[in-house]
């Protein structure tokens, strides 16, 4: 009896194991690259956690943070994840309009969320409470910075998904993209929510 | 207009520098012209660069750990020769200030840019093959990996000629790698390098794990799959976990130099040591990232050269993956002498001698596959059996300095640089030559000259022993690791046996240049017409040598381990009653595009040439976008034709 | 055991080692004793693994060759479940051997326990500079440079820091190395039990200098180390902040030097001196206690 037979895979009794699609390979692709990004991202949380005693005498995180911008800037990330999600619908519903308008709302509320950050930093760093102040505040940038430089690329990206649905309509490849974008933005939420919780509302704990 | 660069950054005065880059320039050049006289731009550009075929790009990773071997072999011999004349109050002929260099680039090279090019592309090619996949998950993907690798490698290289390399050592530790203690760009070329290329080997270590765990022919459950796929999925999956943290962790260095940060600097805060603890949650699993492949390529050596199956399938993966898992929690060990107190010393140590045990598990396994074999003495078994005997003493003196109590006598010692290259040397390297044997026929169509090869190995062999044997000894003698001169009249005639040890390795790696071209000048007579010249035992020995680009004309359907075997066994095998037409993914420049971008870009970096650097940047993200933009195309390889390059292998296919 | 180590110590005679004068294996005091003691242990107790698995491999790879008639074939024998369990056992069984003593070892040894003895021990403040050793005798008020002297028998109870990049101290023939970092201090015990003169070097790469940090730790007699306090005394350097500001400046190797006269709290001041930054003036006071904090046993 011969293992394997030159014969295609169909005329024998189907296997058991069968290789995934392209949308499955390029799914599951993209979940290993985010779960190398949660751990990049780990990293970045352990040196938060390892330095944010270390302030060298200068300013801490109950002297800098403002919990209510950072509200502001949560409440931006949640809804444009939600909106991702009605997107997502959208373009399985092959509505491409209204997929446009919807991404199109994605990046409005990405695109607030990065300058509320922006301002942030700025105000910290002309108050003297820029990265190279302290080792905490060099590490509070790293973090909250590397989540910033991906919602920008986040933003990049929507604006490539934009310009190509409303020139060049659905494709097989075009949902595959779609799929790996909204998965990215998820992610990025999370570790948007982990940063709220560990950085600034511990970090403002009495 | 040029940032920190000036002419005098070219270091003209000094004599060996100029000479080594002349060299390779001289190389270059002639390399270019001979391209040009034989009319060969299009070919390689089509056949070559912009190839997105795993089996090319597995090869021009290859290639490039080879050269870059070549490269860093150079800096072993000048450490050798420079000790060997700096005893007894002489200084040798390379002082500190380019002898650190030296060592840096040693370490560096070596492990980027030939050990891991070596085993990705080792990886990049076997493991499809293995599977029954007809590529990668990322076909193009895989092609940016390699160029970027390329591009990461090239700055060590620019450094030799224009400015200096990092004279730290190669990690870099902190604070002797912050400006205050390193104001050249030598740090900075290290950095930009290593960025560049780690980010090339996360790529490639996520389509890799896809390809295995998603596209295995049809019918191959996980409990199927060779051996060296296994240690493949292992190696990947630690650098999957482990490439991340040394990117966030060089690109803290990375801040701290360039934007004035404070993460591992002595000053505002920083703590040196979390670099280290850092760099060694990457460092740690690197090891086994390197030596996982190395074992599965033993492991298929082994089996298929003694014509038993292997010893022990379950327990090998067991191994491997606890191997994997524990390559995570013993990174403390690396620096006991910090002080971190005595359960944390013991607690790592243990952790440590613990991995012990299924690397012993796997060892045994190996010789009980010789137990009953039919062995033949072929190459790659020499570099087998060879890396047996060299890593299980490696491992012994690995438990040593597992110990807390013997590393604060040993540590940093030149008794624990024995033991690393006994096992990067014995297991990783050993590894390589063995499946460079081994898969050559598979890859090329014809075989590799199996004399010279033998003597390659045995001067490799002797020269091992005779390079590393005595750096034990003057562990014990007290002599530690980056010593550029010394007075001690009792180091000398080691160190004199140690420079001879490294001649002899030199000449082994002639003799495999020598082995290479005498093969290619003898390739018609050696030619590999069967497609499985070993008698092997998995899928890859089923294809035509070389495979056609779509490797397999029908998927193979698999019903157990040793597919292939089982399949000869039973006999010749029905042909298949139709083929069908095979798209196969179309070449692509984005690769070498990004990877040039990149070169240029960090070489912007290095030197603060903004400008440069941004358009570097601009001109990456355009290629990314648009390549984004485009359909991307495949090529329609018609049934006909397919049916034809089966038939054509299988003239000369033998069944035994 | 003992008998092994014998013959191994034998084997590295006859390789020239074992009667050597200088290194880890020369040992000079208590500690260096106990850690060549369980490095003999444990390496003779991997030998007892290691060399059978070597026998073994070139038995069966000889044995089993092709062209050997007389070996059976057995092309199907792929598992078997007595030699499985033993391949797991065995190095199981060593390992769980050479974890009790690590795990002892690591702790009889750790380097901030104090030596047991009746003598008072002698503190010496330790600062690695570029690239060179400073060592404070706080109970003295004198310092030299890449000199270190000590009572024979008598425990040196060393309080490590570093002006510079990372080092690591080490006398191979005392026994236990460990780093010195800026702005953190570690601690060290060791002793001397014969006299000599013992080659010190630092273990870490540090710079451009680094090959030339060695220091001579002199181990005399009672009556010669206050020989040589008096004599350090008598010398004419006086170390005080700037001058050790000017010292940590210099880049550079340095003969053995002494100075006659330390200010005290000058190792605090290099604690807090290697970490001062723009941001924060230096002062005496804010000298961050060392990181890996430890309790301090009794002295």
């Amino acid at each position: 009896m011969s293992n394997v037979s030159i014969a295609t895979a169909g005329e024998r009794a189907p296997a058991r194991y069968q290789p995934a699609t392209k949308l499955g390979v390029t799914g599951f692709g993209f979940y290993v690259y985010l779960l190398s990004d949660a751990i990049l991202f780990s990293a970045l949380f352990a040196t938060f956690a390892v330095l944010k005693t270390a302030t060298d005498g200068g300013p801490t995180a109950r002297d800098l943070f403002d919990l209510k911008n950072v509200g502001l800037e949560t409440a931006c990330l949640l809804t444009s994840s939600f909106v991702c999600g009605l997107a997502m619908q959208a373009a399985e519903a092959r509505k491409p309009r209204e997929l446009a308008v919807l991404l199109g709302v994605v990046f409005v509320l990405g695109a607030s969320f990065l300058t509320l950050e922006i301002h942030e930093f700025g105000g910290m760093i002309a108050a003297g409470a820029g990265p190279d102040r302290s080792a905490f505040l060099s590490a509070f940038f790293a973090l909250v910075g590397a989540h910033g430089l991906h919602i920008t690329v986040g933003l990049i990206w929507i604006g490539s998904l934009l310009v190509h649905i409303m020139t060049m309509g659905f494709s097989e490849a075009y949902q595959r993209r779609l799929f790996c974008f909204s998965l990215f933005w998820h992610v990025l939420d999370v570790v948007w929510i982990a940063i709220f919780t560990f950085v600034y509302l511990l970090g403002v704990q009495p | 207009m040029f940032g920190k660069l000036t002419l005098h950054d070219i270091p003209l005065d000094q004599p060996i520098v100029m000479g080594a880059c002349l060299g390779i320039v001289l190389a270059g050049v002639g390399l270019l012209g001979l391209i040009t006289y034989l009319h060969r731009w299009r070919w390689l550009w089509e056949e070559w660069i912009t190839s997105v075929d795993h089996k090319r790009i597995g090869v021009m990773y290859i290639l490039l750990a080879l050269v870059m071997l070549l490269r860093g072999f150079s800096d072993a011999l000048m450490m050798r020769t420079q000790l060997a004349l700096a005893g007894g109050g002489h200084l040798g002929y390379l002082p500190p200030e380019h002898y650190d260099q030296v060592f840096s680039a040693h370490g560096t090279i070596m492990i980027f840019f030939v050990a891991m090019p070596f085993v990705v592309g080792l990886m990049n090619i076997i493991v499809p093959l293995q599977i029954g996949a007809r590529d990668v998950a990322f076909p193009v993907l895989n092609s940016v990996s390699f160029w970027l690798t390329a591009a990461g490698a090239l700055l060590p290289n620019i450094a030799l000629g224009v400015g200096e390399f990092a004279r730290t050592g190669w990690l870099a530790y902190p604070p002797l790698s912050e400006l205050p203690f390193s104001p050249g760009v030598g740090v900075d070329y290290y950095l930009v390098a290593l960025q560049i290329s780690g980010i090339g080997t996360l790529l490639s270590g996520i389509n890799l794990i896809t390809t295995i765990l998603k596209m295995r022919a049809p019918g191959m459950e996980l409990g199927m799959m060779p051996v060296f796929t296994w240690t493949a999925l292992g190696s990947n999956m630690l650098i999957i976990a482990a490439f991340p943290i040394l990117t966030v962790t060089l690109g803290l260095l990375l801040m701290d130099r360039y934007l004035g940060m404070h993460f591992f600097t002595n000053d505002a805060g920083g703590n040196p040591m979390l670099f280290i603890n850092l760099i060694w949650g990457w460092g740690h699993p690197e090891v086994y990232i390197l030596v996982l492949p190395a074992f599965g390529v033993f492991s298929e050596v082994i089996a298929t050269f003694s014509g038993k199956p292997l010893f022990g399938y379950r327990s090998m993966v067991a191994a491997t993956l606890v191997i994997t898992v524990l390559a995570f929690v013993v990174w403390l060990h690396h620096f006991f002498t910090m002080g971190a107190g005595a359960d944390v010393n013991a607690v790592f140590g243990i952790a440590t001698m613990i991995i012990a045990i299924p690397t012993g598990v796997k060892v045994f396994n190996w010789l009980f596959t010789m137990y009953g074999g039919r062995i033949r003495f072929e190459p790659p078994v020499l570099w087998t059996v060879g890396f047996m005997i060299t890593f299980v003493i490696g491992g012994m003196t690995g438990v040593l300095l597992a110990v807390p109590s013997n590393d604060f006598l040993l540590h940093n010692s030149l008794f624990l640089i024995a033991h690393f290259h006994n096992v990067i040397i014995g297991g990783v390297l050993f590894g390589c030559f063995a499946a460079l044997e081994y898969w050559f026929p598979k890859v090329f169509g014809f075989r590799l000259e199996p004399r010279l090869g033998k003597a390659a190995f045995w001067c490799w062999f002797v020269g091992f022993y005779l390079a590393f044997m005595p750096l034990y000894v003057l562990g014990f003698l007290g002599m530690t690791r980056r010593t550029n001169h010394y007075d001690n009249p009792a180091w000398d005639p080691y160190i004199l046996i140690a420079c001879g040890g490294a001649f002899l390795i030199l000449a082994g790696i002639c003799l495999q240049i020598l082995e290479i071209v005498v093969s290619i000048r003898t390739r018609r007579a050696r030619r590999d017409l069967t497609g499985d010249p070993w008698n092997g035992r998995t899928l890859e020995w089923s294809l035509s040598s070389p495979p056609p680009a779509f490797n397999f004309p029908v998927l193979p359907a698999v019903e157990g381990l040793d597919a292939h075997w089982t399949s000869k066994a039973a006999g010749p095998a029905a042909r298949p009653a139709a083929y069908d037409d095979i798209w196969v993914p179309e070449n692509s420049p984005l690769g070498f595009l990004l990877a040039a971008c990149a070169a240029v870009g960090g070489f912007a970096v290095v030197w603060h040439i903004w400008w440069l650097a941004l358009v570097g940047l601009v001109c990456g993200l355009g290629a990314l976008i648009a390549s984004s933009w485009r359909e991307h195309g495949e090529i329609c390889v018609p049934a006909v034709e397919v049916a034809r390059s089966d038939h054509l292998a299988n003239v000369f296919r033998v069944n035994p | 055991m003992r008998a092994l180590r014998t013959a191994l110590r034998a084997t590295l005679l006859a390789a020239g080692l074992g009667g050597c004068r200088e290194g880890v294996l020369a040992a000079a005091g208590p500690i260096g004793d106990a850690e060549n003691q369980i490095l003999w242990e444990t390496f003779g107790a991997m030998l007892l693994v290691v060399v059978p698995v070597i026998l073994m491999i070139l038995a069966f790879a000889w044995w089993f060759r092709a062209s050997n008639p007389r070996a059976t074939y057995r092309p199907d024998w792929s598992y078997s479940g007595k030699v499985e369990f033993s391949i797991w056992i065995v190095p199981l069984l060593l390992i769980l051997f050479l974890a009790t003593l690590a795990w002892s070892g690591s702790h009889d040894l750790d380097p901030y326990r104090p030596l047991p003895s009746d003598r008072k021990p002698v503190r010496v403040e330790v600062v690695s500079l570029d690239w060179k050793w400073l060592f404070l005798y706080p109970d003295y008020g004198v310092a030299s440079i890449n000199e270190l002297a000590v009572p024979v028998g008598t425990p040196v109870d060393f309080r490590l820091t570093s002006g510079t990049v990372m080092n690591s101290f080490f006398v191979p023939q005392l026994g236990s190395q460990i780093y010195t970092m800026a702005g953190m201090q570690t601690r060290l015990s060791l002793q001397a039990d014969q006299p000599g003169a013992y080659r010190g070097l630092s273990a870490q790469f540090s710079g451009d200098g680094f090959s030339d940090m060695g220091f001579t730790v002199r181990a005399v007699d009672a009556a010669g180390f206050a020989g040589w306090i008096a004599a350090a005394k008598a010398s004419p350097g006086h170390l005080d902040n700037a001058a050790y500001d000017r010292l940590a400046a210099t880049h550079a190797a340095a003969a053995p030097t002494r100075f006659g006269a330390v200010d005290p709290g000058l190792f605090d001041h290099a604690v807090a001196a290697a970490t001062a930054s723009a941001h924060r003036p230096m002062s005496a006071t804010n000298g961050v206690m060392c990181a890996p904090r430890r309790t301090q046993g009794t002295l």
